[in-house]
């Protein structure tokens, strides 16, 4: 593999940091919080801006609410709260007050996914992205690690429109470069492969470039793609190099239905059809547990990412 | 400053646009509308410091105004196309297929006076709530007024707004209530009732000021005066306007039948009756 694990980071800690620079550089940028200023790691913008930090309290649907109307008068409003609260909750403010009155608003999301851990299922949204990819305008995020889910907390201040940006709460490892570019919408080659596409998103991206070294000790050449944004997808890049290899395989920390996979299986029917094999949760709950535990018992691991790919590869032939 | 004649034929040529908007589209929501027009007519041509044109989003300057009960497009259409904001001509397309001027008030058209979209109930504080919390944190002294229905009180989000807007004391907003005591499925009383609401919104940490006469002209422009002279003060300000539905022509008025049905021809030709053309119809 050509990337190291520079020590393990939460991403909620990229975003607090990516948060905090962004309140030095642009004066524009203000934050709201639902009650979770520790958990999002906003407190140290909440410090040194008080002035444009909005502790809202435990109420969701009116922190979405008071984030559009901030835009009127030029603000960039930042929400913040755990991803099943920034969505399922409030997604019909989202819909109205936000999306469909195109309101500069950044959605952020932490504690995404299985990954949540011990708090289980009622917490652990495995619907936000298949949720938030189908409002009109809505542009998806969902980062690898610390490095870049700072990286596009910094890049969204300077995109105009409504933005869902989601990320997590255990340490993973921190791979990316400290100094790379976020492009919205631009996909990540992290390895070059000829047998198997692996397209990865999230806390997913770190076990496909696993998966891939295991498949590469058995002969198998992955290309492992970072799709860090899930809309608009990076149809051009994912074509590119399905058309290489001839098969796909999509892994993300999120349902089956309305994922990476779906929206990968969709573009790619029309364009290229091409066996596909799809790494998520198959239509179920989660539950308690540790984080490693979790994604081993929902087959969201770089082993499941390996008999994915291998699936793909048979039906190819 | 305009004159209570002038505000009062005003309210009768928009009650016409109204009637005569959802009569075309056998559609849209006459009721409220009608029982809101002093309301709408007194803030835009008397209350509000504002600016047509050019319209501006960002509203700097500028008083602001949120319709969230925004199943009374027609009312505010009315409203905005008599203040200049659009061709009163364009009221003609209400409804209507490629028309700016959809069933329930939205940004995404271009709709020259429309800040954020409405129809969803409830969601229409909150948005105040944010801009009046950009207005502060500009410098900016203009105040930011909302309209709300009594049956759309029944929404949770707005007691969340009306908690943090008396919690955190915000004292640029003025929040009026349509308390006409109906909504869709009859007296508000019977579907849910909604108790004392001045006693509610006090509880909250809201001044309150009730006014009797809602469709009274005179009433409405004192009690929008005294309300303004009330912010700045520590508090958010709530006004419960006691109006009728369907007010200006008597077999509309006072009932929740003409929440969201159009007048027919006979109807429309008795109710125009009632309301002579004084601006000129669209």
């Amino acid at each position: 593999m050509n990337y190291s694990n520079h020590g393990s980071q939460d991403t909620r800690s990229g975003f607090g940091a990516g948060l905090l620079e962004l309140g030095r550089i642009n004066p524009n940028v203000v934050a709201l919080c639902a009650d979770l200023t520790g958990s999002l790691k906003m407190d140290a913008f909440a410090k040194e801006f008080p002035d444009r930090f909005y502790q809202i309290g435990i109420a969701e649907a009116n922190m979405i609410g008071m984030a559009a109307g901030m835009t009127i008068g030029g603000k960039i409003p930042f929400t913040g709260t755990f991803a099943n609260f920034s969505t399922g909750r409030v997604y019909d403010q989202i819909r109205q007050s936000v999306a469909y009155s195109d309101k500069n608003v950044k959605i952020c999301a932490s504690h995404a996914g299985l990954t949540l851990g011990e708090d289980g299922a009622t917490h652990q949204i495995l619907e936000d992205i298949g949720l938030m990819r189908m409002l009109p305008g809505m542009v998806v995020i969902n980062p690898c690690d610390y490095n870049q889910t700072k990286a596009a907390t910094l890049a969204i201040a300077d995109y105009h429109g409504p933005v869902y940006l989601r990320f997590g709460r255990p340490k993973v490892p921190n791979f990316t470069s400290s100094d790379a570019p976020f492009v919205i919408g631009k996909a990540l080659h992290l390895q070059e492969g000829k047998d198997v596409t692996l397209l990865a998103t999230g806390h997913l991206v770190w076990p496909s470039l696993l998966a891939a070294d295991i498949l590469a000790l058995e002969g198998i050449s992955a290309e492992v793609i970072n799709i860090h944004t899930l809309k608009p997808l990076d149809t051009e890049a994912i074509l590119k190099s399905v058309a290489k290899t001839g098969c796909v395989v999509t892994a993300e920390e999120h349902q089956l239905y309305g994922g990476l996979g779906e929206a990968v299986a969709g573009f790619l029917s029309k364009e290229y059809p091409a066996p596909l094999e799809m790494v998520a949760v198959n239509d179920s709950f989660g539950e308690s547990g540790t984080p490693e535990e979790l994604m081993v018992k929902y087959g969201l691991d770089e082993h499941a990412i390996v008999r994915a790919a291998k699936r793909a590869l048979s039906r190819r032939g | 400053m305009a004159t209570i004649d002038h505000l009062e034929a005003m309210s009768t040529q928009v009650r016409r646009d109204i009637l005569r908007m959802v009569h075309a589209v056998n559609s849209g929501h006459p009721g409220g509308s009608m029982g809101c027009t002093e309301y709408m007519v007194a803030l835009y041509f008397e209350a509000m410091n504002h600016t047509p044109k050019p319209f501006s989003m960002d509203g700097v300057g500028q008083d602001l105004f949120f319709l969230s009960n925004g199943h009374i497009s027609p009312v505010f259409y009315s409203v905005l196309a008599r203040s200049g904001y659009f061709n009163v001509s364009e009221l003609s397309t209400f409804r209507k297929i490629n028309s700016r001027l959809q069933g329930h008030p939205t940004t995404h058209e271009g709709l020259e006076g429309i800040r954020m979209a409405s129809g969803s109930l409830g969601q229409g504080l909150s948005v105040a709530l944010g801009a009046a919390a950009t207005k502060k944190s500009n410098g900016d002294p203009s105040l930011v007024y909302t309209l709300h229905g009594d049956g759309e009180l029944q929404e949770g989000q707005i007691w969340e707004a009306v908690l943090y807007a008396g919690g955190k004391k915000v004292d640029n907003i003025i929040a009026a209530i349509d308390a006409n005591g109906q909504q869709i499925d009859g007296p508000t009383d019977g579907v849910l009732p909604m108790g004392d609401l001045a006693l509610k919104f006090e509880a909250f940490g809201w001044k309150v000021l009730v006014v009797k006469e809602g469709n009274d002209m005179q009433s409405v422009v004192n009690a929008l005066s005294e309300a303004k002279a009330m912010t700045g003060k520590g508090f958010p300000i709530a006004l419960i306007l006691q109006t009728s539905m369907g007010h200006g022509v008597d077999f509309m008025a006072g009932t929740h039948k003409w929440h969201g049905v159009a007048p027919n021809d006979e109807e429309l030709k008795n109710a125009l009756g009632q309301l002579p053309e004084t601006l000129g119809d669209y």
